[in-house]
């Protein structure tokens, strides 16, 4: 009985990863997916969520005290509003005049996060910092003597899903989410139809950005932050969305789940860097044997 | 085997998640002559060459050329078995010269070591001006291709293609774009290449196929639907419908 | 020719050296050894001239992505991979020498690296072992870091696999060595490195004149590979990185082995940061895993775009800027270093793709003149917001 509960623990563990790469992981291959565009930054779109948190937290402790246990739920709000906002902006000063040039936009998008994260660096010191969770989210649930569930994490699992679940009916039932997907296929096809791909592009570059943003704020409830916070997982989240194949995000969703598991399971046994050596290594060499990633769909080259 | 055709497809087919561009196609080509391929848009042309050149993989059928298997081989492989491919947009390398272009093309020292020890030996030069002589830019050898106009540059891509002494040319829309006096010079210039070579044009110019063409077939919806000289094509009612009732 | 008296010899003979791209290039060969060998050590002190060796293995990074990056398209953001296991492999040679049994006698275990014995090794791992002979160092300085760039290349290119997927992998395969380095340091030194070393074959590699010696050693290793690069660059393999740069389909339909190339180009820029590693070991005596992961290979990048990544000099001038420019702001201005390289890189990308070599001096000069003739010659039409472009002939390096 003790080894279940342990295994469920570790499992449990994995799930919170799971669940903060996942939500980074849709926002990028969404972008990627959609417009081909490599997104650096994308991390610090994270951090940026996750500063807009702490500053919500520190703003209701000080200020407002009975706003303490529902300022979360705005906190996620603002963190998508505000990082998409800024998505936006990038989108339209940089990103739009580098579409043709994949490699291009890798660089730029990377002196970006640099000039993103010295900016979080004279904000907010180079200390991290962590958001006061409201009382609700503490503590943990016992479903048996043996298991604790703490709470967080059963909030970001409740968030993850739940957002999992607007992108997908977003994007298979709403008018927007069939103009994404139309120019994901065939962008000429699409314009040609009279979509407004340069429209559908600036937006969804903000709403991938908005996901990276409520990743962000998740965050909070499973570290502390710092400025390097969201580069931490750029390149664990690059490899998801290159290893569920960019174009699928049932894929991506999949890759996530296999890769986040892989990397706690492998912590059990070994020290945590070794375990990260080892899994994106296995990621890498499988990305060697099938380059498309695991659930590509077969397109005309 | 049959060797008297040089290329020879056979019920070759292709899908794509489910849409079937080249459906059970069977397709013989001679060794001298130019061979039209016409058919309305996604009839299957292009795909049909990038069957031939190992760009895609057929889900069904083969292709031999001289008698042997070229089914799944890579595109670098099949080029050197003789086959030349042109695109139809002209693909030419912008920052080289036209001498430089064709230089690279001509089918030797293709390792990365010999091209490092390359040295351009009298015998490439002539070949290289000999084949700009043909098409055309015997003048221009060493202007960069950048500036060339659509036609010439055009007729700088098959020259790549001739310098590598190909027996089957596979030209994709060769004349799209081309101005009237150009049309003419390139037909001229085929015209010259086919004998002693098999020539396939993808082609939507009517008047251009009629003037070069020894054989014609028409394809339609990736399914071949007629065959034979211009004349009797355009003649069948079939074709009439496909061309018309679209 | 005008009317006129014919112009000077010196004017003539500098008309020829600016004449055609092959007689530039011999021109700023020529500068830049005279840059390197005369004038650095001329008027530099030894302490300057070692930091300037310092930059300039760097430099070596930068050549090598002027091949495989600037000419044949192929983006690598883990050249700290090959810098560093070239730059361990000699510090692992020093470091043996360091330690033999005598000056380590305090050791528990004598003979053995000094971290080993901290974390409890009692016996030199295998690993280590082929590193006791100097000759296998220097074969290991270019086969290690060669290999893997062959492995790498072979897994990728042969799948076709390339541009960003590429870039990715080398930045995760930068990140797993920094990882592996840092992790095991019973093996490796850790975070800290390889440090304390002494001499080279008995030679100690401290004093000035040591110093001196490699700092020439290194420049004319540079040199070297600039001339190889150039050689490259100008035989018809240079040629087809271009064409592959620019319509990879193509080079491919033309019955190139793209594959093939591509790798041998990916390995030779992998050597060269490999050499610029292991020099680096030896001018500044200490190796560490700061100089492989993620952040420094991207700093090597961007040394080379500031120069310029097509021209081998601009890379190397770009190299040295950038590094001139991390130490002044890490003392001055910290805060502001990390804003400057990602404005480099914004900068770069946005607005002068070809770095400093691609500013167009004639151009630049022509620019200028027309902005101070316009006090005296107001022109019509022309604003001060025509572009050069639109005002003159494409110029730049065509015979």
């Amino acid at each position: 009985m003790g080894n279940l509960s342990i295994f469920a623990m570790q499992a449990f563990n994995g799930l919170s990863t799971f669940c903060v790469l996942l939500l980074m992981a849709l926002g990028l291959a969404i972008i990627f997916g959609q417009m081909g565009v490599i997104n650096m930054a994308h991390g610090e779109f994270l951090t940026i969520g996750a500063y807009t948190t702490y500053l919500l937290s520190q703003f209701s402790e000080r200020f407002a005290p009975w706003l303490l246990n529902s300022y979360f739920l705005v906190a996620i709000v603002v963190a998508f509003l505000l990082a998409g906002a800024l998505g936006l902006l990038v989108e339209h000063f940089m990103i739009r005049y580098l579409y043709k040039r994949p490699l291009d936009t890798l660089l730029a998008t990377w002196g970006l996060s640099l000039i993103m994260q010295q900016v979080f660096r004279s904000v907010f010191g180079a200390r991290e910092v962590s958001a006061t969770l409201p009382n609700w989210l503490m503590g943990s649930v016992k479903p048996t003597a043996n298991i604790d569930i703490p709470i967080n994490g059963l909030l970001l699992i409740g968030l993850t899903v739940i957002l999992t679940g607007i992108v997908f009916f977003g994007l298979l039932y709403t008018r927007l989410g069939v103009q994404v997907r139309a120019t994901m296929q065939n962008r000429a096809m699409a314009g040609a139809a009279g979509i407004n791909t340069n429209r559908v592009d600036r937006l969804t570059f903000a709403f991938g950005c908005g996901l990276a943003g409520i990743a962000g704020a998740a965050f909070t409830t499973i570290g502390s932050t710092g400025p390097t916070s969201g580069s931490l997982y750029i390149v664990d989240t690059f490899l998801v969305v290159v290893f569920g194949g960019a174009q699928s995000l049932l894929g991506t969703i999949a890759s996530a789940f296999s890769i986040a598991q892989m990397q706690a399971t492998t912590e059990f046994f070994m020290t945590g860097s070794m375990a990260k050596v080892l899994t994106l290594s296995a990621v890498i060499l499988i990305l060697m044997l099938r380059p498309q990633g695991l659930f590509a769909l077969k397109v005309r080259s | 085997m049959n060797n008297e055709f040089l290329l020879q497809i056979e019920e070759l087919s292709v899908s794509f998640d489910g849409f079937k561009a080249v459906d059970d196609l069977t397709l013989y080509v001679s060794k001298e002559g130019v061979h039209a391929v016409i058919g309305p848009n996604g009839a299957g042309k292009t795909t049909l060459l990038d069957l031939i050149t190992g760009r895609t993989r057929p889900t069904k059928g083969h292709v031999r050329f001289k008698g042997s298997e070229v089914t799944g081989l890579h595109e670098y492989q099949i080029v050197r078995k003789g086959i030349g491919r042109k695109f139809q947009t002209p693909s030419v390398y912008e920052s080289l010269t036209v001498f430089e272009n064709l230089e690279m093309a001509y089918p030797d020292k293709r390792s990365w070591v010999s091209a490092w020890r390359f040295r351009r030996t009298p015998e490439i030069v002539k070949r290289v001006e000999e084949i700009a002589e043909l098409i055309y830019l015997g003048d221009r050898l060493h202007e960069r291709a950048e500036l060339l106009s659509h036609g010439q540059k055009q007729w700088l891509e098959i020259g790549a293609l001739l310098i590598q002494d190909p027996e089957l040319l596979l030209l994709d829309e060769p004349v799209a774009g081309m101005s009237v006096t150009d049309r003419a010079k390139t037909a001229e210039l085929l015209s010259g290449l086919a004998k002693g070579r098999a020539v396939v044009v993808v082609e939507h110019d009517m008047d251009f196929v009629k003037k070069i063409s020894d054989h014609v077939t028409v394809l339609h919806q990736g399914r071949l639907l007629a065959e034979g000289k211009m004349d009797v094509i355009q003649k069948n009612p079939k074709v009439v419908e496909v061309y018309l009732g679209h | 020719m005008s009317n006129s008296a014919k112009p000077s010899l010196v004017r003539r003979l500098a008309a020829t050296a600016w004449s055609t791209q092959k007689s530039r290039e011999n021109l700023s060969f020529l500068v830049l050894a005279v840059v390197l060998l005369a004038i650095f050590p001329i008027f530099l002190d030894v302490f300057r001239l070692n930091l300037i060796g310092k930059y300039l293995t760097y430099a070596f990074v930068a050549v090598g992505l002027v091949l495989c990056w600037g000419y044949g398209g192929i983006l690598s953001l883990g050249q700290g991979v090959f810098f560093g296991l070239g730059g361990y492999c000699m510090a692992m040679f020093l470091k043996l020498e360091a330690s033999d049994p005598a000056s380590t006698s305090i050791q528990s275990t004598p003979g053995i690296p000094d971290f080993m014995d901290w974390n409890q090794i009692t016996a030199l791992p295998a690993l280590w072992v082929p590193f006791r002979s100097f000759p296998l160092t220097l074969i290991a300085v270019v086969v290690v870091p060669g290999g893997l760039a062959y492995l790498l290349a072979t897994a990728m290119f042969k799948r076709r696999v390339g541009g960003v997927y590429f870039a990715i992998i080398t930045q995760a395969v930068a990140a797993i060595l920094s990882i592996l380095i840092i992790g095991r340091q019973g093996y490796t030194g850790g975070v800290n490195g390889i440090t304390d070393l002494k001499t080279l074959l008995g030679w100690d590699i401290r004093s000035d004149g040591a110093k001196v010696i490699l700092y020439y050693v290194n420049a004319v290793l540079l040199l070297g590979g600039v001339a190889l690069g150039l050689s490259l660059l100008r035989s018809k393999l240079g040629r087809i990185l271009v064409a592959l740069r620019d319509k990879e389909q193509r080079v491919l339909f033309t019955g190139y082995d793209v594959a093939t190339i591509k790798r041998a180009v990916f390995v030779l820029a992998a050597v060269y940061a490999a050499v610029g590693g292991a020099m680096f070991t030896l001018q500044v005596g200490f190796m560490s895993p700061s100089f492989v992961g993620i952040v420094p290979s991207i700093e090597m990048v961007i040394g080379a775009a500031i120069g310029g990544r097509s021209s081998l000099f601009g890379a190397i001038y770009g190299s040295l800027l950038m590094n001139f420019g991390k130490s002044y702001f890490s003392e001055a201005f910290p805060e502001l270093w990390l804003f400057v390289i990602g404005a480099m890189f914004i900068g770069v990308v946005m607005l002068f793709p070809d770095g400093l070599a691609g500013i167009d001096l004639p151009r630049l000069f022509r620019s200028v003149k027309r902005l101070f003739s316009r006090s005296t010659k107001p022109t019509a039409g022309a604003g001060i917001g025509v572009p050069p472009e639109a005002a003159s002939a494409p110029t730049g390096g065509v015979p």
